[in-house]
């Protein structure tokens, strides 16, 4: 990511130095980040968890709010929140507690939210980001997702309750970040660890995940100023914009002669990539948090905190490392296979069967990650290829022997990653097997030699090299199907030059 | 008890023992459901206990009970009997408005659990009794729509806020009927009205359909004419139940029902010196006096004992209560179910509007209070310290039952008042729940029992609560039992008129 250029500043590292004050400014940022739980049904009631379904009909009695219903939480939820915790390091509370956020809105339908105020399920745990910095965590809560308010059909406000008792957590950094580069690694490192885990989606298209930006500026030196909330964003890139945006925006506004930024909450609007009051500080609602009678406090046991300790993959950056350590990959292998937790799964399996794991990595990234974006082929994950990772080791296995050369692998591949079959059926399918018979192979050399003096002596006058034309004469004979490796020798043997 | 005047109708029974006779073959559940819709469409114009009656669907379930029997289905512990329910539980179908303008027409789209346990049970849910609005009161009088009367006396309260459902119990209009109490809204109603009324340990039974008001202390409560009855029906709807996460894990309830009755030799009651003097009408404290009495005759020792912290009891329920209100009937607002009033034409202005229109003075009031308790910069000076005060009211408790077996004193501090007598002071109101706020707040079990008559032209009904430790209601209704079985107090019935008045 560049560092954008913004009229009459110059940046410095994460310094804006106002052109016309000379001030040097620094940000000071944080990040709120929601995250929908993968669950099969809603935080509190069993209606499906499940994105674009039609408007409420993933609703029941209880996400709809109708009188005497009540809340039983889903254990899943809990589940998983807690293995986000310790993902991250984070520690988790023995004892927390579920609170009520009162506050009217049409799409919470009980008009307050269940959520964790003063008692979390977690607190600390931190991120450390390819810049070497390590944004904190504070804490992360869990809490029901609200409705969705449509305002945009007619004139009347359509509200869609299906998201209405989403499982969410919200994790909230401490104010470690002072740009928007490290903002954004930092919620791309957040994100892979849901993924990895299992936890979330984190879809940001979906809205299943979505991010609030704290920010404020001051002079470098002085006491932290008055910070503002940017609420919603969906896609890191208007995080980015975001932060991009309103940094300038708060030092033009405490050097100019207009007012000083207030504690406000402000709308970042994508297509004109600026920011805009949504309320004041005065305009929140007063939340009356007081703790949810209607559901006992949550405790997690040592062993249950274990249980999901256990459950927990290895994450990315520890596989990565592993991986350029233990297997001799490059650091740019190790980033592709690692990106998602199901090819990395896929590799490892690969890598253990055919005991090559350079080659298995090779295949992968070459060969079958291209093969999920090419419409050619159904599949979009591995997962969904019929070709599992014993027949990838197989294949490396058929290559390793002699039985196949190179091309002839590709094309056997790309049969497997269509029909399934084995590599050895597909082998002789395609007539691809090499042919290892001596005397056939004899028969190839000598014809190859016939007519071709020159080369001879030049094989003979020690360039080994020009054994290659000899040698494409043979495959050419052959149809490919000649094993280089004999055909080489035996060349060589009848020139009468040993290696 | 015995079918009455009514020449062999079904009228006038108990529930176990109307259940008994039908199905002994002596009536048809059809002709029990007749027979009391027909005393309803009677009486119920003079005593409003009833604000609703589906005769259809009472008498459609009726006819399938008896062909049920015919079949030879095992009959359940309440086959045949009519049972009304508080218009704050929800029946598939039926109208759950609260007492309130603002559910009016709203129709309960699924069966609260103690509703559907009941049913299976074979009750016949008959009607839905009137009440104060979202249970907030202590007379009836705060219903957006009629206010009962109390049998014995038609001019004066039946007590509140399961009024309507205590009323169809003591005038006959049903042999057993269900309310909720939060305060009180089930002993004091019981009290005035001459029956039982039995609120249960907090999460003895489930509130899943229960339309909440205060969510820590509501508890569902059967209203019976004797302790039989009373201990059946706690038994039919207690429980466990996975949809409520504050249900205990417990089974349902068993009553012990020794084959004779037990003198009370070696139990020990205790008699707060708080539940006595200021405040207390001195024929109540009269008929109690001679309850305690009664009972210590049959056995049991009368120990005087001190619950400190009972003077803050109001204060805190009051602050506890409408913070969890103020909170439950915030989905009241218009966009989702119930009434709406448009207003100015915005979404805040929708809400205003219809929470303006939809809720009464008294529900307002408490909104208002219960939102201030909870406010930023408030919550620790009053819900905060209200949350500290219960503990040490349950810790008065703990303390009392280490050397007394359970509490008695008096229900309510007053005789049934005069209609119209309490509704322009809220504070006189409140404090009718003195003596029935307490055992809320510390989750225990509490139950009323008929003790006698007090008063002068016409006598009226005084009730004597009995209070045990967590999940004692076995005890307490052992005790009632013995003082049932030794009295007439229970027996005695309002004269009714279908013309209007006591005769």
């Amino acid at each position: 990511m560049s560092v954008s250029q913004v009229a009459g500043f110059r940046r410095e590292g994460t310094e804006w130095i106002s052109e016309s004050s000379g001030t040097r400014w620094i940000p000071v940022i944080g990040l709120e980040v929601h995250a929908q739980l993968r669950t099969m049904t809603k935080l509190f009631c069993g209606c499906a968890n499940r994105f674009g379904a039609s408007p409420n009909s993933l609703t029941c009695s209880v996400c709809t709010g109708q009188p005497g219903t009540l809340p039983v939480l889903n254990c899943d939820a809990l589940e998983l929140a807690v293995r986000a915790a310790l993902a991250i390091g984070a520690e988790v509370a023995p004892t927390s507690k579920f609170d009520r956020k009162n506050y009217f809105y049409c799409d919470v339908p009980k008009n307050y939210q269940i959520t964790q105020y003063d008692m979390p399920y977690c607190s600390g745990g931190s991120i450390t980001v390819p810049s070497g910095r390590t944004v904190r965590l504070n804490r992360i809560h869990m809490e029901e997702d609200a409705g969705k308010s449509v305002h945009d059909q007619g004139d009347s406000t359509l509200v869609d309750l299906n998201r209405a008792g989403v499982p969410l957590i919200e994790s909230v950094t401490e104010a470690d970040l002072d740009n928007a580069e490290d903002a954004a690694a930092y919620l791309s490192a957040l994100r892979e660890i849901l993924i990895y885990t299992g936890v979330s989606n984190a879809d940001m298209e979906k809205g299943e995940m979505r991010c609030d930006v704290n920010i404020s500026v001051h002079p470098v030196g002085a006491p932290w100023r008055t910070k503002v909330e940017i609420k919603n964003l969906n896609s890191i890139s208007n995080v980015v914009a975001s932060i991009e945006h309103e940094i300038p925006r708060q030092i033009a506004a405490w050097e100019g002669v207009g007012p000083d930024p207030v504690q406000e909450t402000r709308l970042f609007d994508a297509e004109k990539g600026t920011t805009r009051t949504m309320r004041s500080k005065e305009g929140e609602a007063d939340y009356r948090y007081f703790p949810d009678p209607d559901l006992p406090p949550l405790t997690a046991s040592p062993a249950f905190i274990e249980e999901q300790r256990a459950a927990l993959p290895e994450l990315p950056g520890a596989r990565r490392a592993r991986y350029q350590a233990e297997m001799g990959l490059s650091a740019y292998d190790a980033g592709v296979l690692t990106a998602a937790r199901d090819v990395a799964d896929f590799f490892e399996a690969a890598a253990r069967l055919s005991g090559r794991p350079k080659e298995a990595a090779n295949w992968i990234s070459n060969e079958i990650l291209r093969a999920l974006s090419d419409d050619e082929y159904e599949a979009q994950l591995i997962d969904e290829l019929p070709l599992k990772p014993f027949d990838l080791a197989d294949l490396i296995g058929l290559v390793d022997k002699g039985t196949l050369h190179m091309s002839g692998a590709r094309q056997v591949l790309r049969q497997m990653m269509k029909s399934g079959k084995a590599a050895g059926e597909l082998v002789i399918e395609l007539g691809l097997e090499q042919v290892q018979d001596d005397e056939q192979l004899e028969a190839w050399c000598a014809e190859a030699l016939v007519g071709r003096e020159a080369v001879i002596e030049q094989v003979r006058g020690g360039k080994t090299k020009a054994v290659g034309s000899l040698m494409g004469a043979v495959m050419q004979a052959s149809a490919g199907k000649a094993n280089p490796q004999k055909v080489r020798e035996i060349l060589l043997r009848l020139i009468g030059t040993a290696e | 008890m015995s079918a009455r005047e009514t020449g062999g109708a079904p009228l006038g029974l108990g529930a176990v023992e109307l259940r008994d006779r039908i199905v002994a073959g002596e009536f048809t559940a059809l002709e029990v459901t007749e027979a009391y819709l027909a005393r309803a469409r009677e009486l119920n114009s003079s005593l409003h206990a009833y604000q609703a009656m589906d005769e259809q669907r009472a008498l459609e379930r009726a006819r399938q009970l008896d062909q049920a029997l015919v079949d030879g289905e095992t009959p359940g512990p309440l086959f045949g009997v009519p049972i009304a329910l508080k218009a704050n539980m929800c029946l598939e179908g039926a109208e759950t408005n609260c007492g309130s303008r603002m559910l009016s027409g709203y129709r309960a789209p699924y069966t609260a659990t103690f509703v559907a346990r009941a049913l299976e049970a074979g009750a016949v849910p008959i009607a839905i009794t009137e009440m104060d609005e979202f249970a907030m009161g202590s007379s009836g009088e705060n219903s957006a729509f009629e206010c009962p009367r109390n049998p014995w006396d038609l001019a004066r309260a039946a007590g509140g806020s399961s009024s309507g459902s205590a009323v169809a119990v003591a005038a006959d209009l049903a042999p057993i009927s269900l309310g909720s109490d939060t305060g009180g809204s089930v002993r004091q109603p019981a009290a005035f009205c001459g029956i039982y009324g039995l609120k249960p340990t907090y999460g003895r039974v489930s509130r899943y359909g229960l339309v909440a008001f205060g969510s820590s202390l509501d508890q569902v409560s059967p209203f019976a004419r004797c302790v039989r009855d009373l201990e059946v029906l706690l038994e039919v709807i207690s429980g466990h139940d996975p949809k409520d996460s504050t249900s205990l894990p417990l089974e349902a309830f068993q009553a012990e029902r020794p084959a004779e009755l037990q003198r009370l030799v070696g139990l020990r009651i205790g008699v707060p010196r708080q539940y006595q003097g200021e405040g207390l009408d001195e024929s109540v404290s009269t008929v109690c006096d001679r309850a305690l009495a009664h009972l210590e005759s049959l056995g049991a020792e009368l120990v005087p004992i001190d619950l400190p912290h009972t003077r803050y009891a109001i204060p805190t329920y009051y602050v506890v209560a409408t913070a969890e209100a103020s909170s439950n009937l915030g989905r009241y607002d218009g966009s989702l179910f119930g009434s709406r009033v448009e207003g100015d034409g915005s979404l805040q202005g929708m809400f205003a509007a219809t929470r303006v229109a939809g809720f009464g003075d008294e529900v307002k009031r408490r909104i208002l209070l219960g939102t201030y308790v909870l406010s930023a910069g408030y919550y620790e000076a009053w819900y905060g310290k209200a949350q500290r005060v219960r503990t040490l009211l349950r810790r008065d408790f703990e303390s009392a039952f280490e050397s007394v077996d359970l509490i008695a004193g008096p229900t309510a501090p007053t005789l049934p008042f005069a209609l119209g007598e309490k509704t322009s002071d809220a504070l006189s109101m409140y404090l009718s729940d003195t003596f029935t706020v307490p055992a809320s707040l510390a989750g225990l079990p509490a139950l009323s029992l008929p003790a006698g008559f007090g008063g002068a032209e016409p006598p009226l009904p005084v009730g004597l609560q009995l209070i045990g430790p967590a999940l004692s209601e076995a005890r307490l209704l052992r005790v009632a039992a013995a003082f049932e079985a030794t009295t007439g107090h229970h027996a005695q019935r309002p004269t009714l008129s279908a013309a209007g008045g006591t005769a």
